[in-house]
């Protein structure tokens, strides 16, 4: 490049022999990227002895030239240099575009701006990698729940599904690196398969606004994109080190990367976490331990006008179930709901034994990238996941160690987008996606199938426009259609054929009749629409306003459209039902924002309301020889959610910060008129952060959280026939648990600091008061407390 | 760009290949195992005379339809019976008999009797696991006068063993629980 640079140099000197000199050149230097305005670029005119500056909207102007070839060299603190040939030619315009992302290695952080927005008009709260680092032993929910609005449903502590504004499941689309997640998101004790120490950051859209992934994110997308690579050599890498007393366990993630300037690179990353069972204040919560080994590999070409990537990674859990929560029937839910400790309670172990899931997930993703003049830039994406599911459940005799369930699911995924930067005010984007999907469930296991083998096609096409109509307004529309066909293959038993009436409704999917058994071929059509359209508006350097409504339409999953039978770690019959359309979303969102270092706030009121919401509730008490269960049955309703999440950070004397969050989300059955389940309590997080960049960076903060109780619940009780006693006993499944306060201390300091090479050591203290709580939205809430005091430890090693 | 034309070529290509393992063929069914159906209760008179049986049955496992119980006639007062316990699983053929699992992992099975509703009745365990401790798929029952009300037989697996013989003590998980109504004349 420098070679082709001083060619030019010198040729422009010879060929600008002056005939009329009064021309300009004038335009803006941008960043490559994201298009962002580059000000303070030096501009160096090869011949003239010009150069000048780009003013702060990132312009120049360049006066007096001649007709002719000119070379010129533009430079910007944070890029390489690079050269580029005009032709001026009467009054001229050019725009160059700069790499801006070479300092962006490591510990320098570009506030905010080293990821790519992925919406213009809804409010995206990101965790920082350094952020990130501080739930390195956790799990991806365990990091998102330290953003306000989010929450989590939890089975326990080690399966944290996140939960936006109320929702969760398949109404959040997870994007791991670029790839939507599939991961049998469906059941709510299924956690994302993603390791949290892959990620360079994690940015959460409450909406759904992010039309690339998918129309359907009716509660919200999440965003893990990996670290940015710089384009220069060097070799540089971290391990991030945790022991916790409780779990008595220890995690380790190592990642190391090797760039070249001429932009390949490689990164390789490894992460394990082994825990014991976990404790409460009082007792052990028997068999909840887990062991995770996660590993990804990533290379490519990070070039200016083309590039490829390469991904790979490898997600593999094993996670204890509380031996406690698996019951045999309603009547010991009976016991095990009016006993205050669980019923059994055994010694302190590293083995897991059964309930217990294995999850393995595969992804691999290839993408390349070319940037073409005055269109923008093309990407094309293939990615293929594979993911398993066993989930071993307590059982007699020879299968005892066979898996209950054992579900395949294997995604193909090839994407093409556009990123087009056709004109200045604004950009568009447009895409296609097809996806073929299968999912295979074994039949050895001797259970029937929780989900059926099913095909699964789907194509999507969107697109994206946003316009900067002047300096403090910027608008943003896009739409997305999806099509998906599934095509079935699901056993029935034959008395719930006929008690659903399906014998009259859908007598031509039947295959085959076997015993009391029909076999069924569901061929199901989806057509979705979904549209985003919003506005932001700058008041000034400080203030600004985001508007968003946005319309998700998403189809039944597998789980709500099949369901059909005893879902052991549940103690239920769950019961999903075939007639279902996909589930409409209405939302409205406001962000009112003040971004500033002393004193900065958000506030976020929103309104969702979801025409066909598909909520599993209970609805029945059924009888079998192995007594009664309670039977949970998916309907379609009109549900409601209103809610406001509050961020404010205000360093209030030199040093130290205060953190304040508040979140409330009030949902509705409208059609009912009572509340709807499984909705997050109000709850407000207050914290102190004392941090000295002159004490070797020193960190103390406490944060307290408190949970209020929720008291708006659909009363789901029901009643069973205890025979000791000869009396129906009411099973109390609703009433929620009372708020509780938790405390939690944290500090870090760097022990020392040689130019790259930096090693911190954090303790932190979570529950510090030992207190004994029930969360509402943990499943596992009527067997047995949440977590007691842990003493955390963690190093942390740059170099 | 004749890297990315090999590229774009190298992906394709990479699709068809994995793309396209489509075999339409319908799944087999699947043998439920672990169902219970049916519980069989047979009570001989010590001395001869006409069994009584007592059945729950539950053909459709955990689907929408209640098990059918019966019992085939009324005890009496003041004879002695000799108990006997099988559990079936029915959705196969031919039936898996079930006792016999309970009776292999006796230490970790026991039924439970429980008599309510003023049934003058009474029971003693006749079998006992490798420990010692009651298994009760064999049972001896003792009318006393006439009466009547139920009786319940409960399955616990895993339960605390030794225990008082109530199950609010021998704790573990229902594998079967059925109540009868009989009368002792």
């Amino acid at each position: 490049m420098r070679l082709y640079v001083l060619l030019a140099l010198l040729l422009s000197s010879i060929s600008s022999i002056s005939q009329d000199c009064n021309y300009t050149l004038s335009g803006s230097v941008k960043d490559l990227h994201d298009g962002s305005l580059l000000a303070g670029a030096t501009l160096i005119l090869a011949g003239t002895e010009q150069a000048v500056l780009s003013d702060l909207d990132g312009n120049y102007m360049f006066t007096g030239l001649c007709e002719g070839t000119y070379a010129i060299q533009v430079s910007h603190p944070y890029c390489l240099s690079k050269g580029f040939t005009i032709k001026v030619n009467g009054d001229t315009k050019s725009n160059f575009l700069l790499e801006h992302h070479l300092e962006e290695l490591n510990e320098v952080i570009l506030e905010g701006e080293a990821y790519r927005n992925q919406t213009k008009t809804l409010f995206e709260s990101k965790i920082s990698n350094a952020q990130l680092e501080d739930f390195s032993n956790g799990t991806l929910g365990d990091a998102l729940n330290s953003i306000s609005g989010v929450s989590s449903l939890n089975t326990g502590n080690t399966v944290v599904k996140p939960m936006i504004n109320g929702l969760h499941s398949s109404r959040i689309v997870i994007v791991n690196n670029g790839v939507r997640m599939e991961d049998q998101e469906w059941g709510a004790e299924h956690g994302p398969n993603v390791d949290v120490n892959s990620a360079g950051s994690l940015t959460l859209i409450k909406g759904a606004g992010a039309l690339r992934y998918g129309g359907d994110a009716v509660g919200g997308v999440i965003v893990a994109e990996a670290p940015k690579v710089a384009k220069k050599d060097t070799l540089f890498g971290k391990t991030l080190w945790s022991a916790s007393s409780n779990g008595r366990g220890s995690s380790v993630s190592s990642q190391l990367t090797k760039s070249y300037k001429s932009g390949w690179y490689g990164s390789l990353q490894g992460t394990i976490k082994r825990y014991g069972d976990f404790e409460t204040p009082d007792y052990v919560l028997s068999n909840t331990g887990a062991f995770e080994r996660n590993a990804s590999l990533r290379f490519g070409l990070n070039g200016l006008e083309y590039g490829i990537e390469g991904y790979y990674s490898l997600f593999k859990n094993d996670i204890g179930i509380l031996r406690a929560s698996h019951l045999g029937g309603a009547q010991d839910q009976v016991r095990a709901i009016s006993s205050n400790r669980p019923l059994i309670i055994r010694d302190f172990t590293y083995n897991i034994g059964n309930p217990r899931q294995e999850v393995t997930h595969h992804l691999a993703r290839l993408k390349i990238f070319q940037r073409i003049d005055g269109l923008g830039k093309l990407s094309l994406q293939y990615d293929f996941q594979r993911n398993s599911r066993q989930e071993f459940d307590i059982r007699r005799g020879d299968d005892a160690d066979k898996a209950s369930l054992d579900l395949e699911l294997d995604t193909h995924t090839l994407m093409l987008d556009l990123d087009g930067d056709l004109f200045d005010t604004g950009s568009i984007k447009l895409g296609a996606m097809a996806r073929y999907q299968s999912n295979f469930a074994d039949p050895t296991t001797g259970v029937r199938r929780l989900i059926p083998d099913y095909d699964k096609y789907d194509l999507g096409v969107y697109a994206i426009a946003d316009y900067r109509v002047k300096e403090k307004l910027v608008l943003e529309a896009g739409v997305r259609f999806d099509y998906s066909y599934m095509d079935v293959f699901k056993f029935y038993r034959t008395s719930l054929w006929e008690a659903r009436n399906y014998d009259q409704l859908f007598p031509e999917i039947v295959v085959e009749e076997l015993g009391n058994q029909i076999l069924t071929n569901p061929q199901l059509d989806f057509y979705n629409t979904s549209a985003t359209a919003g506005a932001t508006y700058s008041f000034n350097e400080q203030y600004n306003l985001f508007f968003n409504y946005s319309l998700a339409s998403r189809p039944p999953n597998p789980s709500e459209l099949f369901s059909e039978g005893l879902h052991h770690s549940a103690s239920r019959i769950e019961l999903g039902d075939l007639r279902f359309g996909s589930e409409i979303s209405n939302k409205l969102a406001l962000t009112f924002q003040r971004k500033n270092t002393t004193f900065g706030f958000s506030v976020n009121p929103y309104i969702n309301t979801i025409r066909d919401f598909m909520v599993i509730e209970p609805t029945d008490v059924q009888q079998t020889v192995r007594g009664n269960f309670q039977v949970w049955e998916y309907r379609q309703t009109k549900a409601q959610l209103l809610g406001v999440d509050v961020d404010a950070s205000w360093a209030f004397a030199k040093n130290f910060r205060f953190n304040h969050q508040f979140s409330m989300v009030k949902g509705y059955d409208r059609n009912r008129n009572e509340a709807l389940i499984n909705m997050p309590p109000v709850t407000t997080q207050n914290g102190v952060v004392y941090q000295n960049k002159n004490l070797r960076n020193l960190k103390l903060a406490i944060q307290s959280e408190y949970m209020f109780r929720q008291n708006e619940f659909p009363d789901n009780n029901f009643e069973v026939f205890v025979p000791e006693t000869q009396t129906l006993e009411t099973v109390d499944v609703s009433t929620p648990p009372e708020a509780y306060h938790l405390l939690k201390f944290s500090s870090s300091i760097d022990l020392y600091k040689v130019d790259k090479s930096k090693l911190t050591i954090g303790v932190t203290v979570s529950n510090l008061l030992d207190t004994s709580y029930r969360n509402y939205l943990n499943r596992l809430r009527y067997y047995a407390d949440d977590l007691g005091r842990n003493f955390l430890l963690n190093l942390k090693f740059n170099y | 760009m004749k890297k990315m034309r090999f590229l774009c070529t190298l992906m394709l290509a990479g699709m068809v290949f994995t793309a396209c393992s489509d075999d339409n063929d319908a799944p087999i069914a699947v043998n439920e195992e672990e169902v219970i159906t049916t519980l069989n209760v047979t009570l001989s008179p010590v001395g001869g005379g006409t069994n009584i049986t007592l059945q729950t049955q539950d053909l459709d496992g955990d689907g929408p339809n209640p098990p059918v119980v019966t019992v085939s006639g009324n005890l009496m007062a003041g004879a002695v019976y000799n108990g006997s316990l099988s559990v079936l699983n029915e959705t196969v053929s031919p039936a898996e008999n079930i006792t016999e699992e309970v009776e292999e992992e006796s230490n970790e099975h026991q039924f439970f009797y429980t008599i309510g509703g003023g049934l003058d009745v009474t029971t003693t365990y006749e079998n006992f696991d490798g420990n010692g401790n009651p298994l009760g798929t064999e049972f001896s029952l003792t009318a006393g006068a006439a009466s009547s009300g139920t009786v319940t037989f409960t399955l616990r697996h895993e339960p605390k063993k030794p225990n008082d013989g109530t199950l609010a003590d021998a704790g573990g998980e229902t594998d079967i629980t059925a109540t009868f109504n009989i009368a002792v004349e």
